[in-house]
């Protein structure tokens, strides 16, 4: 359904992006793995809309998306949770989650996709009066995926959940994330804690400094033995 | 909430009438009367300032030019061309507005700081401007603009400037502000214009600087460009923040607080100055996130801290 081909990215004379060509298909987990600077955020962000590409394209469901605004990439069905969470930390989370809705005008809709947040992530609900500001690490990225999910997306972008997150956290949101996706929502994963993805993802691409070097099965990846060296502590 | 709408409306009214009848007694004195007065136009221009600095997050300063756009039309609507003061009041807050947008659009991409010296210096511009344009009195400025603002005219366009504000913040435009002052890129991701929300909050706070600045020119009936000068968004920024950033009732508490304390040091001469940014310093040391930090003072606010003061009593 998402497919990018040749995507060249610049931050001034950077050169981020260095042709990279990748695709997700329907109702998968599909990962993007690689250390700092590898130019994982950045393939996000270039789908989003929120950074330009030079040169190449990313076309999802058969249409270009490279010349349009960041809203309307969202409109057609592409939702993204930005790094380190990122929610209004002023607004409470229930306004959170309003805002994650910002671009539905059906009341009856959303009032439906809420009440599945809530029961997808019934802390939430809990505490849904409560500035954003105010929650824990692990309970704001699951306001970030909550809000995110508000908007109905096809396709969900997350950008490295599991950061400053502890362990037993990490596992439950890369449970949901699981549940997400079986719900029927494609997910493109970008992550550090390559054993983490690798183990819910379908598929895998492995970046390093702005090129993809590996591709494949996720579970190959994690047995071969050059990603076991790189990314896998041995 | 009903009946507290009810009572709003009577305190607001009462007070209406209280320092109407003090005016007419002649109770309140001339000094105390320009204060006033000079308390509601900081008023509209801190709450405007604000919507701009305080929710949407983008630190401006170019808040006495707009209000120069407002002042110098509205004058020349009513001196020159002989218009009706409500008509000048709003030609000047729409001017205000197109200023807005003009100055808007090309500088709202800068941040932070990028963006706070590049509205200084379009207020500059703004000023300049007026400087060099004979028809409007160059440096000398307007003289005899018919005083047409009242006690009236003042409270009336104080409270709409204040309603307005609030209904924006408190509407999903105004939620869309917050969250790009919260977080822009989340915001981004979220499918909110950025750049119109930004452009949106920006021209409607100088719009309401614009009928600060009508209400002013009407009132002293004399403005120089030397009048908006940066001190005056300076003043303004000063009001918003120790008021709290996101608060519109700090807002007001704090333009009447900062009037009534010029007013009550005017005495003292140059120690005025001296005495004024110590109690600025003062108050940021010890409340940093401003009088009321981002919460509003509500009637529920003061109920509440009337059973708590019940409740101590009782222990």
């Amino acid at each position: 359904m998402l497919k990018i081909e040749n995507l060249d990215v610049y931050y001034g004379a950077i050169h981020a992006l260095k042709g990279i060509s990748l695709e997700l298909n329907e109702g998968e987990i599909v990962t993007l793995i690689g250390a700092n600077g590898a130019g994982k955020t950045t393939t996000l962000q270039t789908i989003s809309g929120l950074i330009r590409p030079k040169n190449g394209s990313i076309t999802f469901q058969g249409q270009e998306l490279t010349q349009r605004p960041a809203q309307e990439i969202v409109k057609m069905g592409i939702s993204q949770v930005p790094e380190g969470r990122r929610v209004f930390a002023n607004l409470t989370v229930l306004e959170n989650l309003e805002m994650g809705a910002y671009l539905r005008k059906d009341k009856e809709g959303i009032k439906a996709t809420l009440e599945k947040v809530y029961a997808r992530f019934p802390r939430l609900r809990e505490r849904k009066k409560q500035l954003a500001g105010t929650l824990s690490g692990g309970e704001q990225q699951m306001l970030a995926m909550g809000r995110a999910l508000m908007s109905q997306p096809t396709l969900l972008l997350l950008d490295e959940p599991s950061m400053g997150l502890a362990p037993i956290l990490v596992q439950e949101i890369f449970s949901i994330i699981q549940e997400i996706n079986k719900a029927g929502t494609t997910i493109l994963l970008v992550e550090q804690n390559a054993h983490m993805a690798l183990s819910i993802a379908h598929r895998a691409y492995i970046l390093e400094t702005g090129r993809i070097v590996a591709s494949g099965d996720a579970k190959e990846l994690a047995e071969s033995e050059q990603v076991k060296k790189a990314y896998l502590g041995g | 909430m009903k009946r507290n709408n009810i009572l709003v409306g009577i305190l607001l009214l009462a007070l209406y009438l209280i320092v109407e009848l003090g005016i007419r007694t002649g109770i309140i004195e001339p000094f105390q009367q320009v204060n006033l007065f000079l308390m509601g136009i900081n008023i509209i221009l801190a709450v405007s300032l604000n919507l701009i600095v305080g929710f949407t997050g983008q630190l401006a300063l170019g808040h006495a030019g707009f209000m120069a756009v407002g002042a110098y039309v509205s004058a020349v609507l009513t001196l020159k061309l002989g218009q009706p003061y409500l008509l000048a009041i709003f030609a000047g807050a729409f001017a205000a507005l197109i200023m807005g947008i003009i100055i808007g659009l090309p500088t709202l991409r800068l941040k932070g700081d990028y963006l706070a010296i590049a509205t200084l210096g379009f207020g500059e511009i703004i000023r300049g401007i007026i400087v060099n344009i004979d028809y409007i009195g160059g440096a000398a400025g307007i003289n005899g603009i018919p005083k047409y603002t009242n006690w009236t005219w003042l409270y009336l366009f104080t409270l709409f400037t204040i309603f307005a504000v609030k209904n924006f913040v408190n509407s999903t435009h105004g939620r869309a502000c917050i969250a790009i002052r919260d977080n822009e890129i989340a915001a981004e991701t979220m499918g909110i214009n950025t750049t119109y929300y930004k452009v949106l909050a920006f021209s409607l706070g100088a719009f309401f600087a614009g009928i600060a600045g009508a209400l002013y020119a009407h009132y002293f009936f004399l403005i120089q460009p030397v009048t908006f000068s940066m001190q005056k968004s300076f003043d303004a920024l000063v009001m918003v923040v120790f008021g709290g950033l996101g608060s519109i009732t700090g807002s007001i508490l704090a333009a009447i607080a900062v009037t009534f304390l010029n007013a009550a040091l005017i005495n003292l001469g140059a120690l005025r100055m001296v005495i004024y940014a110590m109690l600025l310093v003062i108050i940021m040391v010890f409340r940093p996130q401003g009088l009321l930090g981002t919460k509003e003072f509500t009637f529920r606010t003061l109920l509440r801290l009337k059973e708590r003061g019940t409740a101590n009593a009782k222990d």
